[in-house]
């Protein structure tokens, strides 16, 4: 079939513009949406690997949540992206420089050295063959809770770190708010909310004390 | 239960981490107020010591867990009291400190136990995977320690340096860690072993970018030259405390992970991450000794002599021996004490309208302060490896350890940056004792003067007893080998 | 492979047909709407007066804790798929594994709650 080649080069084609396109857009909000283009066709070419749950993950972690918390930030830091960019072609060439050294270590790699003979032979989680009607996500599930639960717990404890992380460093309280407190009111009985006075005729009312409000 | 019994090598690790649950709810259902928030750092010392003592516990020998990906040997056992115990010292003087900022919050205790939890990760890894999940753990909670007083903006600063470059450092680590992993096929240390000891491993382009790679991202930990830029930065507008903290828990663990990988991993291409290391040690040394020369502020010269230090201890790695690691361990130690000496003494350095930092406002101190004078200056000579101060004998080691290897080259470059370094400690001893006094700071607390006062004498006396020291790093060194 | 690939047929059909229309309805205005433009005309309108600053505001760091902290439980909702899937293969040790973490982040869950991290002002 060769319909598949033909959607890989779509997909990477369409995924290295975007990313290009992040960089060089002028308004911050563009490069946020190029940057999920980047991420859709990411998550189309880890389809073509058959790797569906990676790529379903890719759509529902980085663009419907990453990518959000970027618009957030973007319109939160009001910088100023002209004047930002004003340094871009000063260190262009030493970006470039430092772009091309990594290119050409990508192509020694890749180009002039094989894989160890056999190193990929016996991959110590093999991945079931297709058509053997085992999924994506139960080949994941089979031994990320028993065979890797140490990275599995290590990856929870990261997660609250963030969790302690976030609210440290953002969260604060506005001084004198006067918050609704359902448990008091539900709490609220007869005792607390009614008095009953005897009013002598022509006296003034005269509430008594109460304890608590 | 027998599980939960299978599970003792971590027992210290889950100490921390169950440990730094309890103390935040603890924190979180307590009033919030300073008090509160020190005592839950007197729990997290505590805590801190539980662990320790676990770890004291282990039998003698090699345990696995989890297929290989844990691993406690001698090793491991050592270079996590060693930074248990930092970790501990650190969160001691960090109290006083932070209260006067006011940003002693419950949440740094709690921060620093998952931070310390990490570094036991990363001491015991033992698998490319189990590494980074460790230096995660590590890294984040250490960032958001160097943001902590988010009102502060040299602070905040800090912050958000360490964690864009950390996070570069990262991205160069996970690339050399694909490429490995692609060039070897696993991602345990022991199968990584066996294919680098393979013949023509040595050849392998994959594999060296790889690992280039991969010790580009650590050494980016451990702030070693090139991958240095963020240390001083971070170390001066972090409050001190947390400086402390850094300069101290993380370096013995990113070198503990440095030393595991470069020998237990990598020891088949021993000549390849050789040059690498002597490159970084050379980088290092020279820099931290000629840029420290112009430094005002103590905090920015202890961060070039952090990166110096470094450099010496590289020395130990680089000569890829049982000796050179028995070097690089007790290099740490004695490391460790002068840093953490040294930041008791920047802490104590303050005056009635708040903290100073600037080198020159030690002029005289030995007329105003002269117990702290005496501690500081014990330190700084030291540090300059003067002998027969502890200092010196961490510098010997090293230094004898790459000549025993032939490596005559990178022992004597050693020595003259010492020599080049000495110069801007002795400035430091010179403006205290022989400079006009300047106003007095305020009177030291009991913590901080501890502190001092331990770390002065452990220096000061280590010549007297060393044996202890040496022995069990040397068995520690001999179970990488 | 190539079955897997033809699961995802009316996927590819559906990004045509929706491409097809997205982009008929941007081009026939061009082609068919009647425009006559002038300064006046397409000049922000604001009761009269010259527009007296950028439209786009600064948004609220608090936005960015409600965010951050939805990507976490949006994680941890991800790890529970394929647990959810191999159920009865992982057995007891899989599930408590699964209690385990939950915990870890219910602590967290915790700490937010009280510390008021949920709460708008």
């Amino acid at each position: 079939m060769t319909l598949a080649p033909a959607f890989f080069y779509l997909f990477a084609f369409v995924t290295v513009a975007a990313g290009f396109m992040v960089i060089a857009a002028k308004n911050p909000v563009h490069a946020v949406l190029f940057l999920i283009l980047a991420f859709f066709n990411a998550a189309g070419l880890f389809v073509l690997l058959g790797a569906e749950f990676l790529a379903m993950i890719l759509v529902v972690v980085y663009v419907g949540a990453v990518a959000v918390l970027f618009l957030f930030v973007v319109m939160m830091l009001d910088v100023d992206f002209a004047e930002l960019r004003a340094g871009f072609m000063k260190n262009a060439p030493l970006g470039a420089f430092i772009g091309l050294i990594l290119l050409a270590e990508l192509v020694l790699v890749v180009g002039f050295q094989m894989v160890r003979p056999g190193a990929l032979a016996a991959p110590s989680a093999p991945i079931p063959a297709p058509g053997s009607g085992i999924t994506n996500a139960e080949a994941i599930g089979r031994v990320l809770y028993t065979k890797y639960v140490y990275y599995f717990q290590g990856a929870g404890l990261i997660l609250l770190v963030a969790m302690i992380g976030a609210i440290v460093l953002t969260l604060r309280h506005k001084e004198g708010v006067k918050r609704q407190s359902i448990a008091a009111q539900v709490a609220r009985g007869k005792k607390t909310a009614i008095d009953v006075v005897q009013v002598a005729p022509g006296a003034a009312i005269v509430p008594p004390a109460r304890a608590s409000q | 239960m027998d599980q939960l019994q299978a599970y003792w090598p971590l027992y210290p690790e889950l100490a921390l981490v169950i440990g730094a649950m309890a103390l935040l709810m603890l924190g979180v259902f307590r009033p919030e107020g300073e008090r509160e928030a020190e005592v839950i750092g007197w729990l997290a010392i505590g805590v801190l010591g539980l662990a320790a003592w676990f770890v004291l516990q282990q039998p003698a020998g090699t345990q696995q867990l989890f297929g290989g990906a844990f691993v406690v040997d001698a090793f491991a056992r050592f270079m996590k009291v060693l930074t248990f115990a930092a970790a501990a010292v650190a969160l001691l003087l960090s109290f006083d400190y932070l209260r006067q900022a006011k940003a002693l919050k419950f949440e740094y205790p709690v921060l620093a136990l998952l931070a310390t939890a990490g570094m036991g990760m990363m001491i015991s890894a033992n698998d490319l995977i189990a590494l980074y999940v460790g230096l995660e753990l590590q890294s984040l909670a250490l960032y958001v320690m160097a943001a902590m007083r988010r009102d502060d903006v040299r602070s905040s600063e800090a912050g958000l340096k360490y964690f864009v470059l950390g996070a570069l450092s990262s991205g160069m680590l996970l690339y050399g860690a694909s490429l490995i992993y692609g060039f070897t096929g696993s991602t345990s240390f022991t199968s990584i072993a066996a294919a680098a000891a393979q013949p023509g491993a040595g050849q392998n382009i994959g594999l060296i970018v790889g690992l280039v790679f991969l010790l580009v991202g650590i050494a980016f930990k451990v702030s070693a030259v090139p991958f240095h830029m963020w240390t001083p930065d971070v170390y001066e507008g972090a409050p001190t405390p947390v400086t402390a903290f850094f300069a101290s828990a993380p370096k013995v663990a990113a070198m503990a992970l440095f030393m595991r990988v470069a020998l237990a991993s990598f020891a088949g291409i021993k000549p390849q991450w050789q040059q690498v290391v002597t490159a970084l040690a050379i980088a290092s040394m020279a820099l931290g000794a000629f840029a420290a020369i112009g430094q005002s502020n103590i905090k920015r010269l202890l961060a070039y002599s952090a990166i110096g230090n470094i450099g010496y201890a590289l020395i130990g790695l680089a000569a890829g021996s049982p000796e050179g690691v028995r070097g690089v361990i007790i290099y740490l130690v004695i490391y460790i004490a002068m840093t953490l000496g040294a930041f008791a003494c920047v802490l104590a350095m303050r005056r009635s309208d708040g903290m100073v930092e600037e080198i020159d406002s030690l002029s005289g101190l030995a007329q105003n302060n002269l117990g702290m004078a005496t501690v500081l200056a014990i330190l700084l000579f030291s540090l300059a490896g003067i002998p027969p101060l502890a200092g010196f004998f961490a510098k010997f080691y090293v230094f004898a350890a790459a000549v025993k290897e032939g490596m005559w080259a990178l022992a004597i470059i050693g020595v003259l940056a010492s020599v080049v370094g000495a110069y801007y400690y002795v400035r430091i001893v010179k403006i205290m004792f022989f400079d006009e006094p300047r106003e007095r700071f305020a009177s030291i607390q009991p913590k901080a003067g501890l502190v001092m006062g331990v770390m002065g004498l452990y220096i000061l006396l280590y010549v007297v007893w060393p044996a202890p020291l040496v022995e069990a790093a040397g068995t520690a060194a001999k179970s990488l080998f | 492979m190539n079955l897997l690939l033809m699961e995802y047929l009316p996927l590819v059909v559906f990004m045509g047909v929706a491409l097809v229309i997205g982009l008929a309805l941007m081009v026939a205005p061009f082609l068919v709407a009647v425009r006559n433009p002038d300064p006046e005309k397409v000049s922000a309108y604001e009761c009269g007066f010259n527009a007296f600053d950028d439209a786009r505001m600064k948004f609220d760091v608090r936005f960015y804790l409600v965010s951050i902290l939805f990507i976490i439980f949006d994680l941890e909702v991800a790890f529970l798929f394929p647990w959810a899937v191999t159920f009865k293969e992982v057995g007891a040790f899989g599930f408590w594994s699964m209690m385990v973490f939950l915990g870890v982040l219910t602590i967290g869950f915790i700490y937010e709650w009280r510390k008021g991290a949920l709460e708008w002002d």
